[in-house]
């Protein structure tokens, strides 16, 4: 399932079909070009030129793990995750790989700051025979960092097209399409076609008997081939790595300066010593713009004045000229107490008693008041009542959620261009290793405050079977998303810092708890942390938006059908008595173990619809500091939203994902009921 | 001295893989552009033992027990 958040391509409809890539060569479609590089090299921005479509683009690997494809003049274009060779170590590659077979044409996008680095995949990109051009991009970085890379000294080594670029101000895109129309088969190092098997050579051509040569079982099997052995392997790696150490003496020179302020920025965020205060200097900064700012006084605006005040209002109005209504008003002076309380029966419509209709407008003309519409036919009040499908929906989608959503997308997006995710996986590597997982870990956990949904598929990116394992539990436990984590601000923000307190000590708890029960008992080995850190760099606020608005967009489209769904589910819940029997027969439970009314079971229903959808069913219960500290943690914990659900059974198999499911309802109450006892 | 391993640099040291361990290890590293017989620069080394090193302007990150399995000498 696609859904909103940050971090892997969810650009939607314009991605490629994986499984349909399967046409065989020779069909007589448009040519193949295929945008091929390491990470972080600005592939996405050359595919959105080259398409005229957005993709995500981001600063840190592992972004891109589905295929775009879009056209480009005769050509189609696909853009492909990012990679340091072809083979099959994990999806990325396994994805890329399958797309490289199958091109007619190779653009290797190389970012011209690693060339030691990128010039590896390229040298097996024309090894395996491929029609390939070489777009040099960062041009203009290297030239700032005085650096100079004789591109034409390169081409001629080579013997393909390399033509310079950068991606972020588009220069030098005009010679594309040059690139394009003059890919050709490269120069081939002697050494590698001697290790070549002349019998896959002849049948099934260059790139399938180096793969094989390399070891790669997969295609190996695919095509019925005995596979290179490990050393073999090695050889033709070492081999390819020296005749790139000497490319890069004959076409590099450089006379770098060094110690700018974000090398020092980068460094400073490595260690611990400075790197834990400038992670708080940003996770203060985070509360202030969303926990504050944007929860309490942006929300106040949309929310109450829009939402309720005019939305909700002239909605609900209007329907009450159909149908029979109480309307409660209740008044307040400017200081939020209440000094009146009026009802105004309407026993058949607003419209047939004038005479109420007016004292009824006279009395909420002026000062503040809360108006609630209090509909007597059942259907009127499912869709038009307190949990309304229509009006609770929407003002709580557009009015709460969108801004909430938004801002945390723009931090999110802010982040990741900068280059300090990879860092902070640096920097939390230990700590994360004591609980099984290695420092990568850290991009799927801060993927999860965005949305646990797109989290669950980026642990994809883990090492092992272990890990993966880990972190699914981790994200689907503890980690609210922030759908959730914006209801949690708003009633936190009621409730104070000691209902935080307990909060956030019970959930760190309880994770540290899961993990290293996890990490003791499951089998294997966790791997360990090998990753580059790419340049620290301001983002382009371009970008950010860009990506700000398709995640959100995103993410409406997805939550709302749920929303719906929810809000459907509880009405008729609430209309046909259910739900009083299950406030019932959970009232044990809720009342006397959690100590809450029982209304909050309520929140527990919604919550299996979507978690968020949980915690926004406590806000109109009375409840204290403590009880909202008790009720939030019982629901954090609580199962996770159907979307993340089905996407971890597909990603963790049916076994682990019940189970994990299931625990979940167990811990939440365990947990939660625990706290109470100490704290209520 | 055929004992040190990578965990054991000091920041700002140059350093010479002597050794590393078999298997994708050894061809992830080669990918990064780490072989035996490389000099590498040590940029950091964090408490716990994570290592950052620099080969040319490349950054590369090292879990401790990963640090822990590469050979090398200091030059």
């Amino acid at each position: 399932m696609r859904s909103d958040s940050a971090g892997v391509n969810f650009s939607n409809e314009k991605n490629a079909d994986f499984k349909g890539f399967d046409k065989k060569p020779g069909s007589n479609s448009a040519p193949k070009v295929v945008l091929v590089g390491n990470p972080n090299v600005g592939k996405s921005l050359i595919f959105n030129y080259l398409s005229g479509m957005y993709v995500e683009v981001s600063n840190f690997p592992g972004t891109t793990v589905s295929v775009s494809s879009g056209k480009y003049k005769s050509f189609e274009i696909y853009d492909t995750p990012g990679i340091y060779g072809v083979s099959s170590f994990n999806d990325e590659e396994r994805v890329a790989r399958d797309i490289i077979i199958e091109a007619d044409i190779v653009l290797n996008v190389v970012n011209s700051l690693h060339l030691e680095r990128d010039l590896f995949l390229t040298r097996q990109l024309i090894e395996m025979g491929k029609k390939v051009s070489i777009i040099l991009n960062f041009a203009d970085e290297v030239k700032r960092k005085k650096i100079v890379i004789d591109s034409k000294r390169l081409s001629k080594i080579l013997d393909v097209e390399v033509v310079e670029t950068s991606a972020i101000n588009k220069s030098g895109f005009e010679n594309l399409e040059n690139a394009i129309i003059n890919a050709r088969q490269g120069a081939q190092p002697g050494e590698v076609s001697d290790v070549l098997n002349q019998d896959i050579l002849s049948k099934s051509g260059r790139e399938i008997a180096l793969l094989v040569a390399e070891g790669d079982e997969q295609v190996a099997e695919k095509y019925g081939y005995v596979c290179g052995t490990a050393d073999e392997r090695e050889k033709i790696y070492i081999d390819r790595r020296n005749s790139v150490n000497a490319i890069i003496s004959e076409v590099e020179y450089e006379n770098s300066s060094k110690g700018r302020f974000f090398n020092l920025l980068g460094s400073y965020s490595l260690n611990p010593l400075t790197g834990i205060p400038i992670l708080a200097l940003i996770l203060v900064m985070l509360y202030y713009l969303i926990g504050d700012f944007v929860a309490q006084q942006v929300v106040d605006v949309t929310e109450n004045k829009i939402g309720k005040g005019v939305f909700e209002f002239y909605t609900k109005s209007f329907i009450s000229e159909f149908t029979p209504v109480d309307i409660e008003v209740t008044k307040f002076d400017d200081e939020g107490e209440t000094i009146d309380e009026k009802t105004f029966a309407f026993p058949d419509n607003l419209l047939s008693h004038p005479e109420t209709k007016t004292l009824f407008d006279n009395y909420i003309k002026d000062g503040e008041n809360e108006v609630n519409f209090d509909f007597k036919n059942p259907i009127a009040r499912l869709f038009f009542g307190e949990f309304g499908v229509i009006t609770m929906t929407v003002t709580y989608l557009i009015f709460l959620l969108l801004p909430l959503v938004i801002a945390f997308y723009i931090v999110m997006a802010f982040l990741e261009d900068s280059g300090y995710l990879p860092r902070l996986a640096t920097m939390m590597d230990k700590s994360l290793s004591r609980i099984g997982l290695n420092g990568r870990a850290v991009i799927p956990i801060m993927l999860g405050f965005g949305c646990v949904t797109m989290a669950t598929i980026t642990t994809r990116i883990l090492g092992s079977e272990r890990e993966k394992t880990i972190a699914t539990a981790i994200l689907q436990f503890v980690i609210p998303c922030s759908a959730q984590l914006a209801v949690i601000a708003v009633l936190v923000g009621k409730a104070g810092i000691g209902a935080f307190a307990v909060y956030g000590v019970v959930i760190f708890t309880v994770m540290i708890t899961i993990s290293t029960i996890l990490n003791k008992f499951l089998p294997g080995q966790s791997t360990p942390l090998l990753i580059d850190l790419p340049v620290m760099r301001l983002p382009r606020p371009a970008n950010v938006i860009k990506k700000t608005y398709f995640r959100s967009v995103g993410f409406m489209k997805e939550a709302s059908v749920w929303f719906f769904v929810g809000a459907l589910f509880v009405g008729i819940l609430e209309i046909t008595g259910l739900l009083v029997a299950f406030q019932n027969l959970l009232a044990p439970v809720t009342t006397l173990w959690l100590k809450l009314p029982k209304e909050a079971a309520t929140a527990f229903v919604m919550g299996t619809v979507r978690r968020d959808f949980g915690a926004a069913g406590l806000f109109d219960l009375e409840l204290s500091a403590m009880q909202i500290a008790v009720a939030l943690i019982t629901i954090t914990l609580f199962v996770p939203c159907i979307a993340s659900f089905m996407v971890m059974l597909k990603e963790r198999g049916l076994k682990e994902g019940i189970t994990i499911w299931l625990s979940a309802w167990v811990l939440a109450f365990f947990v939660g009921g625990l706290t109470a006892l100490f704290v209520l | 001295m055929p004992h040190r391993t990578l965990d054991s640099a000091r920041s700002g040291a140059y350093i010479k893989i002597q050794k590393v361990p078999q298997g994708l290890i050894k061809v992830q590293l080669l990918r990064f552009g780490i072989c035996e017989g490389d000099l590498i620069y040590c940029l950091q080394r964090l408490p716990g033992g994570t290592m950052v090193v620099q080969k040319n302007r490349q950054e590369i990150a090292l879990g401790s027990d990963l640090a822990r399995q590469i050979f090398i000498t200091e030059e």
